[in-house]
């Protein structure tokens, strides 16, 4: 059942790719029929810069059946460069690096597993920036 | 639009039943809200429930609570908005009695929480935001609770004790109350030196997992004048805001309870200063906090020194939580909602045991679902 949930929504879980309504410029993680601030139908597909800021982040203690193996584990509230706000895990981090405000880059890592038999779903998380040489 | 009373209430005491079933609970409630109400049919049942399609793997809850109850053949549905599910339900049988489509309607909010594991419990409260992206993100709840307090904390330079004031508050009230799941006190030290759920957001700053039906009976003015037991006029509204709170113009306003508050006010005709009592959706410290604030009880970011100063104390200005809130008497999901209104009904008719708040004239109850996508308020006006 699960499987083609997730791959409907691969680009973003991949890739950063979703949609921005052409009127007001909302952005939606999957593809809308409807803006869901304006009522606008017009989108285009755009894909979001992999690098941001951190804004706020807690670690998860009691975690939902699919994580439970996973816990403890870092959620943040991120900033991308052009303003778009998302959630996301963080991983990768030192006690010293989390901190509100970090710089921080998507990565592709492993999100959870469905069962013995599912598929395993892979997905953006957010680590701390790495700084390539010009 | 018909006038709308409340005419009798059930309430099962929360906490871990093993020995009895989701039915069984929701059809003790329906008993006691009957028997109090003096009826023994209504024109149609109103089930709320959030999670047993999940817990218990059992739908159509409302064909089920009808013969359960040995009343085959009238109308009954489920009604599901996650933990604001109960609230939801009176909404629904409120709007059948106002059309005048029906005379007496039995609205019954039930959920069954120790069913599942603690894991499985989480997942129950996550199926309230989106699947496909808290859900993706293992961001459950507590999370999105717990960056909210964040945000909050720093908007408006505050400790965490003038957040952990509302659970205290809830406990407070809860003392002895004999439904309540968690009857007793616990001090500001004790909920703040607590282990984090999520931090900032502490174990005692969250509801608890229990098991817990309450019913209501709702009449129209027909039957109002026929039975003589209390009654009390309703008035609910509802709104919806986006998913998530990082999406909203303001993630520490929860627009939708302002705007279904307002709209309550108007529909009764009631000015905010003259709610005497306030039931509050603190399913966390935090949302306690916002919901306040959002509701113009409070202005952003003060609503805990309120508490601290006793301005919501059973004495106080607007008495809070009256019998202990989500955090005390406690939270079974789609059983909360209906809680609230009872509650409030016991109060406005004088049945308040101990609890009971001075003469009250109008209470309002606050249900949300998720995060606040769903706020759906009820007032209750003493007849």
């Amino acid at each position: 059942m699960r499987v083609s949930r997730h791959w409907r929504n691969k680009l973003f879980r991949y890739r950063l790719v979703g949609w921005r309504c052409v009127s007001c410029g909302a952005f939606h993680y999957s593809k809308p029929l409807v803006c869901k601030r304006c009522g606008s139908r017009e989108f285009r597909e755009v894909e979001l810069p992999k690098t941001g800021k951190l804004l706020a982040y807690t670690m998860v203690k009691i975690a939902p059946k699919d994580f439970k193996d996973k816990a403890p584990y870092l959620v943040g509230l991120v900033e991308l460069d052009d303003g778009t706000k998302i959630l996301g895990q963080l991983t990768d981090f030192t006690k010293e690096e989390l901190k509100e405000g970090a710089r921080v880059e998507a990565v592709l890592r492993k999100i959870r597993e469905d069962g013995e038999n599912g598929i395993i779903e892979y997905g953006f998380k957010f680590r701390p920036e790495i700084h390539h040489p010009p | 639009m018909g006038k709308v009373y409340v005419a009798g209430v059930g309430l099962t005491k929360i906490g871990e039943h093993w020995d009895k079933g989701l039915e069984q609970l929701m059809v003790e409630a329906a008993l006691k809200a009957l028997d109090d109400s003096g009826l023994s049919r209504v024109n149609s049942i109103y089930v709320g429930n959030m999670a047993g399609e999940f817990l218990q793997e059992q739908a159509h809850l409302g064909a089920i609570i009808a013969e359960d109850l040995g009343m085959v053949g009238t109308p009954a549905y489920r009604v599901e908005a996650a933990n604001a599910s109960g609230a939801a339900a009176i909404h629904a049988g409120a709007l059948e009695i106002a059309s005048g489509r029906a005379d007496a309607v039995l609205v019954i909010g039930g959920e069954k929480l120790s069913d599942g594991l603690i894991e499985e419990v989480s997942s129950a409260l996550l199926m309230g935001e989106r699947q496909e992206y808290e859900g993706f993100m293992g961001a459950d709840f507590y999370s999105i609770n717990a960056l909210l307090y964040k945000l909050y904390m720093r908007r408006y330079e505050v400790k965490d004790d003038l957040i952990a004031v509302f659970p205290m508050l809830s406990h407070k009230h809860a003392k002895g109350v004999a439904h309540a799941q968690y009857p007793f006190e616990v001090s500001l030290e004790k909920i703040l030196s607590s282990p984090y759920i999520s931090e900032p957001l502490r174990r005692f700053e969250v509801s608890g997992v229990g098991d817990g039906a309450a019913a209501i009976v709702l009449i129209g003015e027909e039957l109002k004048s026929k039975i003589k037991t209390p009654k009390t006029e309703l008035y609910i509204s509802s709104a919806t805001d986006f998913m998530t709170p990082f999406e909203r113009e303001d993630p520490l306003r929860f627009q939708s309870l302002g705007v279904a508050v307002n709209k309550v006010l108007d529909e009764a005709k009631v000015d905010r200063g003259d709610v005497d009592l306030i039931e509050v959706h603190d399913a966390t410290s935090i949302m306690a906090a916002i919901s306040l604030e959002s509701s113009g009880f409070a202005e952003p970011g003060e609503s805990g020194r309120l508490a601290m100063r006793g301005e919501f104390d059973l004495g106080g200005r607007l008495p809070y939580n009256t019998f202990g809130g989500l955090k005390a008497r406690g939270n079974p999901f789609g059983a909360t909602g209906v809680y609230q209104v009872a509650e409030l009904h016991l109060q406005l008719t004088g049945r308040a045991g101990k609890n009971q708040v001075d003469s009250p004239r109008v209470g309002m109850a606050q249900s949300l679902g998720g995060v606040g996508a769903t706020a759906i308020v009820t007032l209750l006006k003493a007849v």
